[in-house]
């Protein structure tokens, strides 16, 4: 049953893909239905909980199982992507390039339903990178842009360098005994090892996540087309990171520092990525901005070892979030803009959108009674249990989060501005498949503040997490209420009275993420790239080269002294052989009496010598 | 059975060159014929393959030269089957590939022909003689298809690579000839001598004939620093030689350490296992940073084939210092090791097909002479996307699951130098993604045209399907190696 749950998406997107082009008129007929029976089968398997294992490697099975928090992550993605793909076969006409966008969304999502039952570090990483590399795809969709397509490259090699961390906690997990790389295996790693997989884990996750400080991918992720926004920013990408630190929890409260870190981690993200969305221009860069600052909530969560509290954010972000980017991607297509500017009236427009765009913002705001706001208490709650002062902290980035979410809503709601007319460039009107997933994705986003009611809140954090959770008095709710209502407002009222907030050129860029990582990291890497080319081409191949050209000048200073010197030896002693052959020559005169004489003087010496010795 | 699969592409060659008037068609014919036949015989190797208690399978023994030892003795097991099925399956892509584009076709395919043999034979050598003698023929195959199909400075770039990996297989066979002498009774099976460990208690000497095995083998493999004859002999061989060349040859060197260096000299190895993580890692880094910043398509690959034989270094000399009772973590080592050649030998084989394809449209191997070919070239760009994912270790393609075990395996054995090899697989990532996004990305630069052929696809397609295969279910692949690599160390 795991299994077919596993391959329908895979089936349908990799059929999809391999069709290529001519597919492109049929792509939603194929994907929407397998889109629709992955979304029952996610279904089946939170209720039935199956669990299904194969061998893979030695002694380390392929393993998946749903259990309660799987559960509630099969169904959110199962639901999203059904939602998107409706979306999708709304933007995109049968021209464009539908087969290759539905085929990679079905396997993007199809990777997330296996990284959030993987049971094992191999089996999680597989789809893990998976997740990543078709990420790359699908921002780079429109990769005729080159600038489009290097942000594919750059979302993809920041996360896959965080990735880096899963390879080590499974040496790691292995090197300290557990011998399967179970995930529940990990948090009873012996110290040194342990210490060493949950820093792998923290790397991963913080990239995937986009926590500080690999934020800004998700800046560059915007490059790919609104569906691809909504689901990378909701139910998976972004969540596989705080779903991996919720699952692992045990492991970074075994080892102490790790949860701490993941909390402030958590926290500054929050805080600092907040403040970012609180200044963006574009609408899709403020929604981006806002998700790194809502994973942080998740994040938060971890470490504070509220699992079901960070659990229900992660749900209720997921929804909420990726309706706001459908409704963009609406406008987008509309208006042809997503600047904020220029979207002034954008609500007023078609009412669906409008309305839908509006309960989303008020919902990401924390405004009660919807479900972020639940969602977030919950967390608070948690990390209140921690510490007080980081609680505060806590208070402050839901401040933010009021801030930039009543800043958009106040600017797509304000009257047209009397300047020019904004350029044309959109179709002015929403098609009909890009309006229907909103309401219902804006409902859920609404009722999710159920959460709030202690028996449903009871319900929720027994499915995901057995550990009893820490929940928010009604003085906390009040409080955080009270505070989203105060920051809403004054970002709308500034925005209605001034035309909008003032802006700061570093938090407009995203702090200078990107810019910091190039610097410190490219950089160095290209020169020492080009440097080490250039001493394997002069001194290791030179080297070679040297020794080889000795060879050859010794062959020939062999060739050209040596070889004449010995030849001229040769040729003296040959010339002194001819000489002596004459010498002896000479005796040899043929006559008797000249023989007779030698004969004579050779006995006498010989006489002589006798004599003498 | 295993002799008729070793000499019958040889076999072939010799018809094919004796048969007076055989047309090019007939010639290509022939050739593909008999590389699908022998894809077809290891293919029922591999479905009969149940090695005897002694490790080996398919065994043949005869005598050859009885008076210094040295007999016809070849065999298969877990750690050479793969090979072998690698060799049949990249030569056939190879003949694929070259049925329409080559000059001098009947000389061509002989060659191959008779490279095939000698490839098959150097995986199947159970004698340091017999392996010695394929090994260097070996060499001199690949010399003339680099010198008579290569491109423009092909003939210096094949003595190049003919002098350096000659001296290699020099320096390789006084290490066999050390091997001999060390033994007793002298011999130079390699089963006998991996029985007698004939280094034991030898200190210095077996330091030395270590010292010769090594550095022959390793400038076959290559390792840093002997590698610089690769470059060069890689941009001036023709696709299908390239393709050879990284897939097969480059195997021999890292066979080599697996089928006699470690069995033979485990305790020597043990020593001086250190020294060869070094090597390892140094050749991970080194390449992948040199080919980061290659300029030509077919010597960037060229480089990272260095990064990627560097991990199979690392994994043997980690796998000798992971610690007795982690007997899981050494197997994993080797295991990964093993199945990163087979994964090697499939896609780079591919990119290297590929590159000849960009070679054929474009004319060069230039990366800032293209951009935008995705447009014109989709099938094509699809392909080496795939290619280019599954080199820099994308799970779902064979190089992860080669990848996956190495680290794994040998984290425990040498903890900082894997975690910095780690390093490498990022590099692979930029280095390929940012080629990819040239060559492909971006807007049009030029006007190249004409998609993969049918023939280019059902060469380069099936390798690419087989690394899927080995990615996503590589238990077929594991079961074969797996109790080969428990014998290793």
């Amino acid at each position: 049953m795991l299994w077919v749950l596993v391959a329908v998406p895979l089936v349908a997107g990799a059929a999809l893909l391999l069709t290529g082009g001519r597919a492109d008129r049929w792509a939603p007929a194929v994907a929407l239905p397998a889109a629709a029976v992955t979304l029952a089968l996610t279904v089946t398997a939170a209720v039935t909980r199956p669990s299904v294992s194969a061998p893979f490697l030695a002694g380390m099975p392929f393993g998946l199982r749903v259990d309660g928090l799987s559960a509630v992550l099969v169904v959110l993605v199962g639901v999203v992507l059904l939602a998107v793909l409706v979306f999708g076969a709304g933007e995109f006409g049968p021209a464009e390039a539908r087969a290759r966008l539905c085929g990679f969304l079905l396997l993007f999502a199809d990777a997330m339903l296996v990284t959030v039952t993987a049971t094992s570090l191999p089996t999680l990483l597989l789809a893990w990178e998976i997740m990543g590399a078709t990420s790359y795809a699908l921002i780079g969709f429109w990769w005729q842009d080159a600038d489009r397509a290097r942000s594919g490259t750059i979302a993809f090699l920041t996360t896959r360098a965080a990735d880096l961390g899963l390879y080590l906690a499974a040496g790691a997990a292995l090197a300290g005994g557990a011998t399967a790389l179970a995930l529940d295996e990990l948090g009873t790693l012996p110290a040194g090892w342990r210490d060493l997989a949950a820093a792998g884990v923290l790397l991963a996750a913080f990239g995937k996540s986009a926590q500080l400080p690999f934020s800004f991918w998700l800046s560059r992720a915007m490059a790919g087309p609104s569906p691809v926004s909504a689901l990378l920013h909701s139910a998976t990408m972004v969540a596989a990171g705080a779903y991996l630190l919720l699952r692992l929890q045990p492991l970074l409260a075994a080892t102490g520092w790790a949860a701490a870190l993941t909390l402030w981690a958590g926290l500054l993200t929050a805080l600092a990525l907040g403040a970012v969305a609180v200044v963006q221009r574009d609408l899709k860069q403020l929604l981006a901005a806002s998700t790194c600052a809502q994973v942080g909530f998740m994040v938060m969560a971890a470490g504070a070892g509220g699992v079901a509290a960070g659990t229900a954010q992660l749900t209720a972000h997921a929804v909420t979030k990726s309706m706001l980017f459908l409704a963009a991607g609406a406008w987008l297509t509309a208006l042809g803009t997503q600047e904020l500017p220029l979207l002034r009236a954008a609500a007023r427009g078609d009412p669906v959108v409008g309305l839908s765009f509006t309960v989303g913002a008020v919902t990401l705001a924390g405004l009660p009674p919807l479900s972020l706001w639940a969602a977030k208490d919950a967390v608070l709650a948690s990390v209140l249990h921690t510490s007080v002062p980081l609680y505060l902290l806590g208070l402050a980035a839901t401040a933010l989060s009021a801030g930039y979410a009543g800043r958009a809503l106040a600017l797509v709601w304000s009257p047209p501005d009397d300047g020019p007319a904004p350029a044309p460039e959109g179709s002015r009107r929403v098609r009909r498949w890009q309006v229907a997933p909103l309401p219902p994705l804006a409902a859920g986003a609404a009722l999710g503040g159920a959460l709030a009611l202690p028996p449903v809140w009871h319900a929720f954090g027994d499915t995901v997490d057995a550990a009893a959770t820490p929940e928010p008095t009604g003085a906390e709710l009040a409080t955080s209420a009270a505070i989203a209502l105060l920051a809403a407002a004054a970002a709308a009222a500034a925005v209605r009275r001034r035309g909008d907030l003032p802006s700061s050129p570093a938090l407009a860029g995203w702090l200078g993420l990107e810019h910091a990582a190039r610097r410190a990291v490219v950089l160095p890497a290209d020169v020492a790239a080009t440097l080490l080319a250039r001493f394997d081409d002069r001194l290791v191949d030179g080297g070679v080269r040297a020794v080889s050209r000795a060879g050859l000048a010794s062959a020939r200073l062999t060739g050209a002294r040596l070889e004449p010197t010995v030849d001229a030896a040769v040729r003296g002693v040959a010339r002194g052989g001819r000489w002596l052959g004459g010498l002896a020559r000479r005796p040899q005169t043929g006559q008797l009496h000249q023989y007779y004489a030698q004969a004579v003087v050779a006995l006498a010496v010989l006489a002589l010598l006798l004599i003498v010795l | 059975m295993l002799t008729l699969v070793i000499f019958l592409p040889v076999v072939v060659a010799a018809v094919l060159l004796a048969v007076p008037r055989a047309g090019d068609r007939t010639v290509r014919w022939a050739w593909i014929a008999t590389s699908a036949v022998e894809v077809a015989l290891v293919t029922a190797m591999w479905v009969t393959y149940s090695p005897a208690p002694d490790g080996y399978a398919f065994e043949q023994h005869h005598r050859w030269i009885p008076s210094v030892g040295a007999g016809y003795h070849v065999g298969a097991d877990g750690l050479s089957l793969p090979l072998l099925a690698l060799t049949a399956v990249l030569f056939l892509a190879c003949a694929v590939y070259s049925v329409r584009r080559t000059r001098r076709m009947r000389a061509f395919a002989a060659l191959f022909l008779f490279l095939e043999t000698v490839c098959l034979g150097v995986f199947t050598a159970l004698d340091l003689l017999l392996f010695f003698v394929f090994f260097d023929l070996s060499i001199v195959g690949m010399y003339f298809v680099i010198a008579g199909w290569g491109h423009r400075g092909a003939a210096r770039a094949a003595l190049m690579f003919f002098l350096y990996t000659f001296l290699g297989s020099l320096v390789l066979l006084l290490g066999f000839l050390g091997l001999y002498l060390l033994s007793s009774p002298h011999s130079f099976d390699i089963v006998e001598l991996a029985r007698q460990d004939p280094a034991a208690g030898r200190g210095a000497v077996a330091g030395l004939v270590l010292l010769a095995l090594v550095l022959g083998l390793a400038i076959k493999t290559p390792t840093v620093p002997v590698h610089t004859w690769l470059p060069p002999a890689h941009v001036e061989a023709p696709a299908a030689g390239s393709a050879i060349l990284a897939g097969i040859l480059l195997k021999m060197g890292t066979y080599g350490f697996v089928r006699i260096v470690l069995p033979v000299l485990p305790g020597t190895w043990r020593a001086y296992a250190p020294v060869i993580v070094v090597v390892g890692v140094v050749s991970v880094l080194y390449g992948a940073l040199v080919a980061m910043a290659q300029r030509d398509f077919k010597r960037m690959i060229a480089y990272t084939s260095v990064n990627h034989m560097g991990y199979i270094v690392l994994a043997f000399g980690a796998a000798a210092l992971v610690a007795a009772s982690e007997e899981q973590a050494r197997q994993l080592a080797i295991t990964g090791a093993v199945t990163q050649m087979v994964s090697h030998g499939l896609i780079t084989g591919a990119l290297f097909l590929l590159a000849g394809v960009l070679h054929d449209r474009g004319g060069t191997y230039d990366l800032g002479s293209y951009g935008g070919l995705a447009r014109q070239l989709p099938a094509f760009a699809g392909l080496t996307a795939l290619a280019v994912f599954a080199s820099l270790g994308l799970p779902g393609f064979s190089g992860f699951v080669a990848e996956f075990q190495i680290f794994t395996g040998s984290l425990s054995g040498a903890p900082v130098a894997t975690a910095v090899a780690l390093l490498g697989v990022l590099l692979t990532a930029v280095l390929l993604l940012r080629a990819y996004q040239r060559i492909f990305l971006g807007p049009s630069r030029t006007v190249v045209t004409g998609d993969l052929t049918v023939s280019e696809t059902l060469a380069i397609g099936p390798l690419m399907a087989l690394s899927v295969a080995i990615g996503l279910f590589p238990r077929f692949l594991l079961d074969v190696i797996e109790p080969a690599a428990r014998g290793v160390l």
